[in-house]
Formats: structure tokens, sequence, C-alpha cells
């Protein structure tokens, strides 16, 4: 039915172990090389960990599927070498319309906040980011993918993970320090290990139906509540690449999955929404249902969870993949640290709750959204349909209608990783310890580039002056000193001036003062950056001992 | 007091990341109150509701027009 994408086909090639009847030895497996195992395993590699990845089949994300990628996960994408793939082919929108019933309650246009390198979001058919991940993965000599590899037994002694894993070729067996599953909502090695995940099935159907358009329609996002053509539920229609929409037309819980999946009830329904005279191609069309829960903890020993194997969310937000992504980002760090006995196995402790803490808050943003857009009661219902009669002409009214919470990183502002501020110092702004980094145009060299571009995988001390030729010599020194140690920081400076650095201390230029703006800095304020691109701790003073003690505290080396 | 039209929900002491969330956390506040309550519940609920807030306003003069307002779209 699809014929806009031809789905690439992954060589199987037969692993060495078949013959050799060796055990494998790694020190790390990822499972699932969908979106979020295969962030995990760039992730790894790029920190000069070899990464075996296993995947039991050997294309990519059937179908329609996830859509919407936001800003963080671009971000993070781009440390994992795909960003600019996704965005070039992506569809960037800002207008969305909100319908209730026959009218246009209201529309709104997202334009994004200059000064930033990617958009609030972009939409792209999972299938595409899968392929440029996968691509990216296999171009890469220390990631060991292997299509067509099935896990199909788990174990686990001491600090040894065993794994059996079926080929069309016979049985191997794998011995590994540590197992990242991400294996999917499903996930086989979630249900081998008989762990549980905690939550509940919403009494919902929805209908997904892509189509291509013959005729130019607006990039744009709409959203239907109660609409004439299909009465009582919600329909939404975003754009994709393309030229290919995706439209979810509620179902509710009594519909019949198959019939309602036959082109002859389809194919009414998005006629009726789109007017008789457009001309469009059915693409696909699948039911799902959705799950909202999580697993109690996202790491058991030596096993890790990420994405939806740990945690599942409604689709309204986009909070799926896009929180898989950070999960990633929040884990191969910590991991690696771990694995060169830098940090203790406590620290994956902080991995399990600073991510629950964000699948809560995805959680809670998702179900509200869900229950706004599916009443589940007669007086919900009436507020649901008052706010969006008060939202045609009150701006209250339009902050209340919720069709979707679009995902944003979470503020980890509790987490046991952060330093506090220091007593007397006072920061304005939101870019407080815990807060996921903002990003700001900078010249590089005189390149223009962008702040979050220079950052991420290590430590950073970014050290914020006005001349960088006039810092003192104790000053550089105690920079440079940053970056001796067992665990480095990286100390970066970043001057509204041009110029340079002593002691070889790379420097970038804030020409108009925006990152300053946005860190709230002042001559000498120093950050201290995680390697995921968080705000580990801040102080208006650089005290090269307090950097060291934040640096143990975010390692639970303190 | 003219009636207030603009988003105007936050809790003290709690700091905000997303504009949304302030009046998120009411109107599910809200509709959690209502839960497992008959519909006949439910308007009770809702009347008594209207006369706290109301005397909590207790300015005649945004009282009236958040009426007119109301009674504008039904």
């Amino acid at each position: 039915m699809l014929t806009t994408y031809n789905y690439p086909k992954f060589e199987y090639r037969t692993p060495p172990e078949i013959a050799s009847g060796k055990t494998l030895k790694v020190p790390v497996v990822v499972v699932g090389a969908g979106p979020v195992g295969l962030g995990a395993a760039l992730d790894l590699e790029q920190q000069g960990v070899p990464v075996l990845l296993l995947d039991e089949d050997d294309t990519v994300s059937i179908g329609s599927r996830g859509v919407c990628y936001a800003k963080r996960a671009l971000e993070i994408l781009d440390r994992y070498g795909v960003g600019d793939a996704v965005c070039s082919k992506g569809v960037s929108w800002n207008v969305g319309r909100t319908f209730f019933r026959e009218q246009e309650v209201y529309n709104f246009n997202l334009v994004p906040e200059p000064d930033h390198h990617r958009p609030g979001m972009v939409n792209l058919q999972q299938y595409y980011l899968e392929e440029y991940l996968a691509t990216r993965a296999a171009s890469r000599p220390d990631i060991d993918l292997r299509w067509k590899n099935k896990v199909v037994s788990v174990a686990q002694t001491g600090k040894t993970v065993t794994l059996k894993v079926e080929t069309g070729d016979g049985v191997y067996t794998v011995e590994t320090d540590w197992l990242i599953a991400a294996d999917g909502a499903r996930s086989p090695i979630r249900r081998m290990l008989g762990l549980d995940i905690e939550g509940k099935i919403f009494m919902d159907r929805f209908l997904i139906a892509d189509v291509v358009m013959k005729a130019d329609f607006p990039a744009e996002r709409w959203f239907w509540f109660d609409p004439p053509f299909h009465p009582g539920q919600s329909v939404l229609l975003h754009k994709q690449a393309d030229s290919v929409f995706r439209i979810d037309f509620q179902l509710g819980w009594d519909a019949d999955p198959e019939e309602a999946k036959k082109p002859e009830n389809v194919l009414p329904r998005i006629k009726a929404m789109l007017g008789d005279e457009r001309e469009f191609e059915l693409e696909w069309v699948s039911v799902y249902t959705f799950q909202c829960r999580r697993m109690g903890s996202f790491n058991h020993g030596r096993v890790l969870f990420v994405g939806d194997a740990a945690h599942q969310v409604s689709p309204f937000g986009a909070r799926g993949a896009n929180s898989g992504l950070q999960d990633a980002d929040n884990l191969g760090w910590k991991l690696k640290l771990v694995m060169d006995g830098k940090a203790p196995e406590k620290l994956l402790d902080s991995y399990s709750e600073e991510r629950i803490f964000a699948a809560d808050e995805n959680l809670v943003n998702s179900t509200r959204s869900t229950d706004f857009i599916t009443p589940k009661s007669k007086v919900s219902r009436t507020f649901r349909n008052a706010v969006l009669g008060l939202a045609k002409d009150h701006a209250f009214g339009r902050a209340l209608v919720n069709s979707g919470r679009l995902s944003v990183p979470a503020f980890l502002t509790t987490s046991s990783l952060n330093t506090p501020d220091c007593a007397g110092d006072t920061f304005a702004g939101r870019m407080l310890p815990g807060a996921p980094m903002d990003d700001a145009p900078v010249l590089d060299n005189g390149d223009e580039s962008w702040l979050l571009s220079k950052l991420g995988h290590q430590f950073f001390a970014l050290y914020f002056t006005d001349d960088p030729g006039a810092l003192d010599a104790a000053t550089v020194a105690a920079l440079s000193d940053l970056s001796v140690g067992g665990i480095a920081v990286q100390p970066l400076v970043i001057s509204r001036k041009p110029g340079t650095v002593g002691g070889g201390i790379r420097h970038l230029e804030d020409p108009r003062g925006i990152a300053a703006q946005r860190y709230d800095a002042q001559l000498g304020t120093v950050y201290l950056l995680r390697p995921d691109q968080h705000v580990a701790a801040r102080w208006r003073n650089l005290d090269a001992q307090k950097i060291k003690a934040a640096v143990a505290k975010a390692t639970c080396n303190a | 007091m003219a009636l207030n039209l603009n988003p105007n929900f936050s809790e003290a002491g709690k700091r905000y990341f997303n504009a949304y969330s302030p009046g998120d956390d009411f109107y599910e506040m809200l509709i959690n109150t209502h839960r497992d309550l008959s519909d006949e519940q439910s308007e009770l609920l809702n009347a008594r509701l209207i006369l706290l807030l109301a005397n909590h306003i207790g300015d005649i003069g945004t009282l009236r027009e958040a009426l007119n307002v109301a009674r504008e779209g039904v």
C-alpha cells in the first residue's frame, strides 16, 4: 500500500559464533534497533565503548507510528550525527488550528523563539528516523549491528548477563557486563526477567490513516473536537514528509478495529473531512490502543531499560520516542563512567530516578490531554465544551484547551546529582541546577555555530567573561587545572568580545550576549554542565574546589 | 475590578517551566473533584463551587461581567 517509501532490508550475516561455538563476551549489549536502541548504541560508541546491537527484524519501523520530534530530541540527534538529516527531510510547522463542531475556534502560530539552532518540532515518519540512525550506526566500526538476531533467553548472575541469541543459522551465547533493553512496549527482556510494568490501558481506539495529498495542502496541525464528519469524537491532521498526511480518528472503545480499517469505511471518513473534491491516496491504515504505564525501576542489576520498554504514554504530546531518546542521553555517560570505574554503580540509580521523574511528568501531561480530548463523564464533557466555547473569544479559555502538550525535557530540579546554588549567589531565568540547557548562537573562531553543538559527552565548565584576553593568569590556571583528574572537566570560556584565552583553553564568542542573557551570566559566572547538557551547578565566581565537589556529587562520588 | 480574561492560574511557591502547567493543574483538580459523582451530584457541586468563588470575588461589578460573559455563549 505504501508508495512513497521503500523499506530498506538490512543484511543478515551469519554470526561467527555459530561456526566457532564460542561464547561471545562483550562489555555492553543493546537489544532493539528502534530509535532508542540505536540512539543508546551511538551514544556509547561515541564515548569509545564498543556495542553489540541486536534486533530480531531486518528493517525499520513499519507503517505510521511516531511522527513528531521535538527540539530536545533533535539536539540529541545532532550529537548522534543525524540531526541534519532529520531536520532537512522533516516538515516544520508553526500554525495550529483548533475546530469545535463546525467552526474554527482559534488558531495559533508557534513562531519559534529566535536564536536556537533547532525548531520546536519537526514531523517525520518514524521509518525515516530509524533509517538515518541505522545507516549511521552501520558506519561506525565499534557498533556490531546484527539484524535477525533474536534474544530468546536472558539470565543475570552476579556481574554477568547471559543471553541466548537465535538466528536462522542456529543459536549462540553472549555474555555481557551490561544489557540495555530497548525492545519496545512489549519488551521480551522485561517479560523473560519476570519484571512488572504497572499502569492502565485507555479505553479508546484510534484509527491512523496516512494519505498522500494530490494537491497542495498547508503544513499545519488541525485538531477537531466533535466535528460534523466524525461526531462525538476527535480528529487530528498532521503533515509529514513526502506530502504524506497523518490523520488520527478517535473511534471510541466499542468500535470494531477490523471493520474500521476497511477501505470502504476509511475512505468516506477522509472524504467527509477533506471535502469531496480533494484528491488523495491512502497509504496506510491501522487501529491502535495505548497504555499509560511505567516500570517501578528502570535499572535491575546489570539490566537497564530505556524507551517504551520502561515507560509508555498516550500519543498526545509526542512523548514516546522523544522521551526515549532522552533516556539514552541520560544513561550513556553514566554507564560509561561506571564501566570505567570512575563512578559507583549507584550512579545508575540516578538514571532510574531522573528518568522516572521525567516519565511521570510525561504520564501526567499526556493523561491530562487524553482526559480533555476524551471526557470520561457528562460533567467532564460539559466542562470541555465550555472551555472550547470560551476559547473562541477569551485568552484564558485558549490556554485551557488541551489537544496535546508537546514533549519538552524535564527540569531535573530535584535530582540528587545537582549542587544547589550557594547562599548569596542569585540568578534570574530558568537555567537552574537540573535544567536542560538552552541553546544560543555563538562564534567559534569567527565561524557561526551553536552553543549546544560545542558541548556534550563530558563535563564542561562554561566560564563567562567579557574580554577573553584580559583573564588573569590565576583564572587561566584554575580553568586549565579542571581538565586534569579522574573525571575531566573541559573548560570553555565564552565572552562578549573576540580574542583568545591563554593556556590553550577553548573559547567561544557570544557577540550579541544571547548566551549570557539566557544563563543570566555576569563577569566570572561559571556553569558546570553535565555530559547530557543539563546544568549540574553554577556559581558567580570561579572556585575550582567547588567545581570538583560538584562533579563528585553529579557522579555519586561525593 | 475588571474581569480578568487572560490566563491567571498559579500556585504560591511553585515554579512553572511551561505556561500551560498551572491551568492544566487546575483543570485536572476540577475534573477529579467530580469523580464518581452522579450527574445530579455534579450539578450540585458546580452550584456550590460557583457560590463559594462568587463570595470570594465579592465585587458585584466583576461578578456581573462574568455572568454576562458566561450567558453570552450559551
